[in-house]
């Protein structure tokens, strides 16, 4: 049986990026991927490096995105130059557009309670139609854009790249990466761990459980009781046109290649990765509010994606207490945090402990009601 | 590319817009069969690289054959010719706003 | 929108056009929606007004569609042309577009007929302007009846090339040359079945006599072509290629047409979220489908080539199974009916299909259709070469939809009509995994553009059927 330092549960975003800081650091790492035709979170997620709206009434989380933001451009280079993949990572600002004067004060006042809650910091700026306008000089705004919110720091990335660049870095660095062999067990052992798929066994001194909505029941293997559930998210993407947004927004963005995305639902369907027209309208009626010449766009193709939710939304990291090498994680937001992921956390894991910093971020806040 | 089989009988009664110039057209019968007969029957220059590409399949499964039917980017093969059909040929990513000034 | 039938049938061609007859005689409410301009989908196509023009010359094949066609009308069927279907809602709700006016119809059942489309043909070239495939160019000679202005080069394997060669003679067309890309030891491996096939007859000897007739017309006629690299600049100039024992030859033409056999229309069965299973005999994913056609998805038919190819009378008979088997399901026919209609009709569907063994074996693909050189552009809405897809297919053993996702390939307008097959085919042969076990895309909703205008305005009215 083979065996290594650690083994990763999950090739998505959020598991590949440790992979990539933990091949960076230690000798032996194996990332096991589920089927391709599992819930990938991954092929769903929008692309944005964002903090607007994040951490509210949750300083520590506030302050992991703003880190990890600001690690973001790092990161990409090193990914790069290891992967000899360009991931299209710009990060000159992110805006949430507002439709009326309750829509931006609404986000005027979150933006000034983030402020305060972090201490000052200068994240975030609201402008008026004027300020947009001036900002954006050729994008053609819709009549009913009253203004936006800027998140100075913010950016944006395509996610599939990522993940590729992730992956090939991953093998590049001399580790090693299976798909299609999902995990099914995890039995602590003596000095370690026994993961078992279903073709094959292999051993690790640790394990990282990255594995999405199917983290729970691997983590409940090592003692771990993280609690998520799915929220269905849909997201349009049109053909490719010139350039008309240069600046990433909440719910829309256009990419390197011109197509634009527009994801703006949140939905409690369980497991279900059926689309809707329903919400294509809704989200056509929104986008064309904003961008009216995108009334004459094709909507190429619909799909969705199941967000990994934790309870207040917030992420969890988590080490076993009885078997200190199993660690596990869940987040909705893995692309925002692939610099801290890659970089920190990685780092914390090689070393064999989560950091104090991360302590409110462990499920047993959840514990709490159980009582 | 192609030619009438009967090319003596004119059964063209409509005028079509390729690029704004007037072509004659039977009434009904496939935008692409109509490209096919010009001299130049490429119906884009691909997003991507700008490379001709011209109709593949004449039934609607292969999408070579998209041009701006009236102001909206569909299939010239699926697409049943009408008399003032404006047509124009996409080259590179789509400009709607460029498309829209123009009107 | 709210007008609601017993039965929303999608595509007019031979299965199409008998589903609604059937189910008419039956008395449901019957909606046919096509795509086309007027019905007899892609072998009948513009049958009504092709009468008195090109009809002789077009064969006995494509005139006796003139009838169904005429039954349709006179059947109390809607038919809706013009009409592009984009998404099917369970229950089911329909939503289409037809002259930018997008709308929905509710229908109780629905029969897919949409049919079959030809099997991609990837090689070095194949994107040029003057490269089309067969069936493209037998749809131009019905509409609106039009032939290349130069002399063509066919390439190819199957009874289709030989039809139109036979056809295009007929209408006067200049013929370069026939390349035949079936594998000399296809014809070994079919014998065992040409027994069973020789009891359909007619059909059989049709085929032989074209083969037969284009032999004799000194044709430049090339046996065993392997490989096949088209080059030109703006458009196709000339063609390589290789046949025989290895021998190359060079040609100069600009028009060249492709065509390695059929297969079913299954884009809108994947993307309903139909089963499907891999087909060795015809290479191909074929839904799953009970004896009436019925699908895996509750009240969902398929009919036609889009269940397995056949060819049309095999396809009339399957829409009239499917309009049967929709009936009984809606209780509008009693279970003893249900049998004694169908009864011979299937017996004429074991006949119609008798032949296929030896068909599928004759004209079983070359391997180079699946693993083209590494220059060849697999994905032509965005441009990937098989090499990348080689390259990223070693990255972890992807999947089809993983590598969809890494490469866009598949993510064009297409959405994987052109490459899902091929992708498909070189990570298995990659991965050393058969395709079953591969899979294909997953094919979600639009089933063809809706711009984001239509998809806000969706008309709420009464729909006039």
């Amino acid at each position: 049986m083979d065996k290594y330092s650690t083994i990763v549960v999950g090739a998505g975003i959020v598991g590949a990026a440790v992979a990539f800081g933990l091949v960076r650091k230690t000798s032996r790492v194996l990332v096991l991927d589920g089927n391709d035709i599992d819930y990938r979170a991954s092929r769903a997620n929008f692309g944005l490096i964002s903090q607007q709206g994040k951490g509210l009434g949750m300083p520590a989380y506030q302050q992991l995105t703003r880190q990890s933001v600001g690690r973001w451009s790092d990161f990409n280079r090193q990914l790069s130059a290891l992967s000899g993949i360009d991931p299209h990572f710009e990060q000159a600002g992110g805006l949430s557009f507002c439709l009326d004067e309750t829509e931006f004060r609404k986000r005027d006042f979150v933006a000034q309670q983030l402020c305060k809650q972090s201490g000052g910091s200068p994240d975030f700026e609201m402008l008026d139609r004027a300020d947009l306008v001036r900002l954006l000089p050729d994008t053609p705004l819709g009549p009913d854009v009253y203004g936006a919110c800027l998140g100075l720091r913010e950016g944006h990335v395509n996610p599939m790249r990522l993940l590729l660049a992730l992956q090939q870095a991953i093998l590049r660095r001399g580790g090693e990466l299976r798909s299609g062999d999902a995990v099914n067990t995890i039995r602590p052992v003596r000095h370690g761990f026994v993961v078992e798929t279903a073709r094959d066994r292999f051993g690790a001194d640790s394990v990282l459980i990255a594995a999405g909505i199917g983290t729970t029941a691997l983590a409940a293997q090592v003692e771990l009781d993280i609690p998520l559930t799915p929220q269905r998210g849909q997201i349009l993407v049109t053909e490719r046109l010139k350039r008309v947004l240069p600046l990433p927004a909440s719910g829309l963005r256009q990419t390197r290649e011109g197509s634009i995305t527009i994801g703006f639902t949140e939905e409690d369907v369980g497991q279900d990765l059926g689309t809707t027209v329903e919400a294509a309208v809704v989200m056509s009626r929104r986008a064309t509010r904003i961008l009216p010449m995108l009334r004459h766009a094709n909507l190429v193709r619909q799909w969705a994606g199941l967000r990994v939710l934790t309870p207040d939304g917030y992420p969890i990291y988590a080490q076993s207490q009885r078997y200190r090498g199993a660690f596990a994680l869940a987040c909705h937001s893995g692309i925002t945090l692939a610099a801290f992921h890659a970089g920190e956390l990685a780092s914390a894991i090689n070393a064999g402990d989560l950091p104090n910093t991360l302590a409110p971020f462990h499920p047993r806040r959840f514990y709490v009601q159980k009582n | 590319m192609f030619r009438r089989i009967d090319p003596e009988i004119n059964y063209n009664q409509v005028t079509v817009y390729i690029d704004g110039h007037g072509v004659a057209a039977e009434p009904g019968e496939p935008l692409a069969a109509v490209l096919l007969r010009l001299d130049c029957p490429i119906a884009r220059k691909t997003p991507i690289s700008a490379k001709p590409r011209a109709p593949y399949c004449m039934m609607g499964i292969c999408f070579e054959c998209m041009m701006v039917i009236d102001g909206v980017l569909s299939r010239a093969c699926v697409t049943a010719v009408q008399q003032g059909m404006q047509v124009e040929r996409q080259c590179g990513a789509r400009d709607i706003e460029a498309w829209k000034h123009k009107k | 929108m709210r007008h609601t039938v017993d039965l929303a049938i999608v595509g007019s061609g031979p299965a199409g056009i008998s589903a609604a007859t059937e189910a008419r005689l039956h008395g449901l409410s019957v909606l046919v929606i096509d795509e086309q301009p007027a019905p007899g989908g892609q072998i009948w196509r513009g049958v009504e007004r092709n009468e008195g023009r090109n009809h002789h010359a077009l064969g006995k094949d494509y005139r006796v569609g003139i009838e169904f066609v005429m039954a349709l009308r006179a059947s109390g069927a809607h038919y809706m042309p013009d009409c592009q279907i984009w998404q099917i809602e369970s229950g089911f709700t329909l939503y289409c577009t037809r002259k930018q006016d997008s709308f929905s119809v509710r229908a109780a059942r629905v029969i897919l007929a949409t049919g079959a489309q030809e099997r991609p043909v990837p090689f070095p070239g194949w994107t040029l302007p003057g490269v089309m495939t067969v069936g493209a160019a037998q749809i131009l000679l019905k509409t609106p009846g039009e032939i290349p202005s130069t002399p063509v080069w066919v390439a190819g394997s199957g009874p289709l090339p030989l039809l139109y060669l036979t056809q295009l003679r007929r209408f006067g067309g200049r013929i370069g040359g026939y390349l035949d890309t079936t594998p000399v030891r296809n014809i070994r491996n079919a014998l065992p079945f040409l027994p069973q096939a020789l009891r359909q007859g007619s059909e059989l000897l049709k085929g032989l006599s074209w083969i037969a007739k284009l032999q004799f017309q000194g044709i430049p006629t090339f046996r065993n072509v392997r490989s096949l690299e088209a080059e030109g600049e703006p458009f196709l100039k000339r063609l390589h290629f290789t046949y025989g024992n290895g021998k190359a030859r060079t040609i100069e033409t600009n028009v060249l047409l492709v065509h390695e056999g059929v297969i079913p229309s299954i884009h809108m069965s994947m993307g309903l979220g139909c089963e499907h299973s891999w087909n060795e005999d015809q290479q191909c994913f074929v839904p799953v489908l009970d004896r009436w056609g019925h699908s895996s998805t509750p009240g969902l038919f398929v009919a036609g080539d889009g269940a397995g190819i056949g060819g049309a009378k095999a396809a009339v008979t399957r829409g009239r199974l499917a309009a049967i088997g929709a009936a009984l399901s809606l209780d509008k026919l009693r279970p003893a009916e249900g049998e004694r209609f169908s009864a011979p009709l299937r017996r004429s569907l074991d006949r119609s299909l008798a032949s296929r063994p030896f068909l599928d074996q004759l004209f079983r693909p070359r391997e180079d259709v699946f693993s083209p050189p590494d220059e060849t552009l697999i994905c032509r809405c965005e441009e990937i070469t098989a090499a990348e897809i080689r390259a990223l297919a070693r990255i972890g053993s992807p999947g089809p939809n993983q590598l969809k996702s890494f490469t866009r390939a598949g993510m064009g307008p297409c959405q994987g009509r052109q490459c899902g097959y091929t992708v498909a085919h070189i990570l298995a042969s990659t991965q050393g995994r058969s395709i079953g076990d591969v899979g294909y895309y997953r094919i979600r909703p639009p089933f063809k553009p809706v711009t984001l205008g239509e998809l806000t305005q969706i008309n709420q009215e009464e729909m006039p059927l």
